[in-house]
């Protein structure tokens, strides 16, 4: 195992209020790192609804998801905030009072004397298409994601969906297998042009099958597929034999890992004290959409409010000996020091 | 008030009173109608309120936007009536509407 990355405080979920929240931290001198299982920071905002306004942000009455996330990844800024995309926290281990040991799906190992639950909805992860039985075939025939594509040489491939995942895998997966389909419900893609027209040419030159309609169920024995039963839009049934099957029905969010970390849950959340935010475990936080206390708002602005809160109780964790000062960042010298702007 | 009505899978039928300017899924939400979860809330960003406008109301409710389209293709059984809910207003048009929810949700 690699050294473990030492930090004050570890953040679970990149988006707004995991974001907010390295702000408040780095106020109270509590250094952060974030881990988010996306690709990028923003969580939900960036993730589902980048373009759409938000109109209760208190102080905008109008903000795109996107320009929110950009503000607060501004906003905290000064305190460089060491941010783990494409990977999820898998194991928490208390080894202090408090102190945890955290791993990652990466590979990385923190030693954090605080964690911060920000994790929304949970993690993200691929949407399983609404086949009946498919769950059966997910650890031999169904994939996904690709993770070698050698794995599927000479295979009969099945890739479902019409976004750029199946697009950009139709591709390349096309010159491996020894046949592949696409399947879409329709002819219009949500994909890069480019990616359409290259898949149009390939079907034109008779490499690849491109299908119109929905799988509907799968047939097979042993975990192992053999065939897609599929309906065409006019409601007739045909049948797509195949060793693999490749679904790409974007992301959904699941509570995930969050689940085995021994905190009390409540119907998928996470219950907290309502001073600062705080499981049943002490020194583990959890703010925003994952939290839940009487009164629980899922609103944005309640996140922030609760990052504010919980910062104070995590400082002094990080902090036993210091005495608080309660400032304003319109007067303080040294918040504004902190902030980069006295 | 405009009154929709909702009819399951099953066939059972529930009929609501709507608020004009509500959508249709928040409709179905308030009344705590089964067979729609609208997942993200209303964001048009999952497809877990998914609906079959009556044929009979196609033309007043119009046709999926293509935004609308693209997360339809997330859908259980997608058809050529197919909507999601949280993208069609409630109008005075509208009221009498009939839309049946599919077996499942995606």
């Amino acid at each position: 195992m690699s050294d473990p990355i030492k930090t004050d405080a570890l953040i679970v979920g990149a988006g707004p209020v995991g974001l907010f929240a390295v702000f408040e931290l780095g106020l109270l001198d509590v250094r952060a790192h974030l881990v988010d299982i996306l690709d990028k920071t923003g969580g939900q905002c960036s993730e589902l609804y980048p373009e759409k306004p938000i109109y209760d942000i208190p102080g905008f009455p109008i903000v795109t998801a996107q320009g929110l996330v950009d503000g607060l990844t501004k906003q905290s800024a000064p305190f460089d905030p060491k941010i783990h995309l494409n990977e999820m926290v898998e194991t928490i281990e208390r080894i202090g009072d408090p102190l945890f040991r955290v791993t990652t799906t990466g590979g990385k190992t923190f030693e954090a004397k605080v964690i911060v639950i920000a994790a929304g909805g949970g993690s993200f992860q691929p949407k399983r298409p609404p086949i009946p039985g498919i769950e059966a075939y997910e650890a031999k025939s169904v994939h996904y994601a690709v993770r070698r594509m050698e794995d599927f040489r000479g295979k009969r491939v099945l890739i479902a969906g019409g976004g750029d995942s199946a697009l950009d895998w139709t591709l390349n997966l096309a010159p491996i297998a020894s046949h592949l389909t696409l399947l879409h419900r329709r002819s219009e893609f949500r994909a890069a042009p480019d990616s359409v027209n290259k898949m149009m040419a390939l079907v034109g030159e008779g490499k690849i099958d491109f299908v119109m309609g929905q799988a509907t169920s799968v047939e097979g024995a042993d975990g192992r597929i053999a065939k897609v039963i599929v309906k065409r839009n006019d409601g007739s049934n045909f049948e797509i034999a195949c060793d693999a099957v490749l679904p790409f029905f974007g992301l959904t969010m699941k509570l995930g890992p969050i689940a085995n970390w021994g905190l009390r849950l409540n119907e998928e959340l996470i219950p907290v004290d309502t001073e600062a935010f705080e499981t049943n475990e002490k020194g583990i936080f959890a703010i925003g959409d994952i939290n839940t206390y009487p009164g629980k708002l899922k609103l944005i602005l309640s996140g922030f409010h609760e990052a504010a809160l919980m910062a104070r109780k995590a400082a002094h964790y990080v902090f036993p000996n210091k005495r608080q000062v309660f400032q304003y960042t319109t007067s303080s010298t040294s918040l504004q020091k902190k902030l980069g702007v006295a | 008030m405009p009154k929709i009505t909702y009819i399951d899978a099953s066939g059972t039928s529930r009929t609501v009173d709507a608020e004009v300017g509500a959508t249709v899924m928040e409709t179905a939400i308030r009344n705590n109608i089964p067979g729609i979860e609208a997942e993200c809330g209303g964001a048009c960003a999952c497809a877990t309120c998914h609906v079959y406008v009556d044929e009979a109301w196609r033309e007043k409710t119009g046709e999926p936007s293509p935004m609308e389209e693209d997360m339809l293709d997330f859908g259980y059984d997608v058809r050529s009536n197919s909507r999601l809910s949280c993208q069609i207003k409630v109008t005075d048009e509208l009221d009498g509407l009939v839309v049946t929810t599919p077996e499942r949700q995606a």
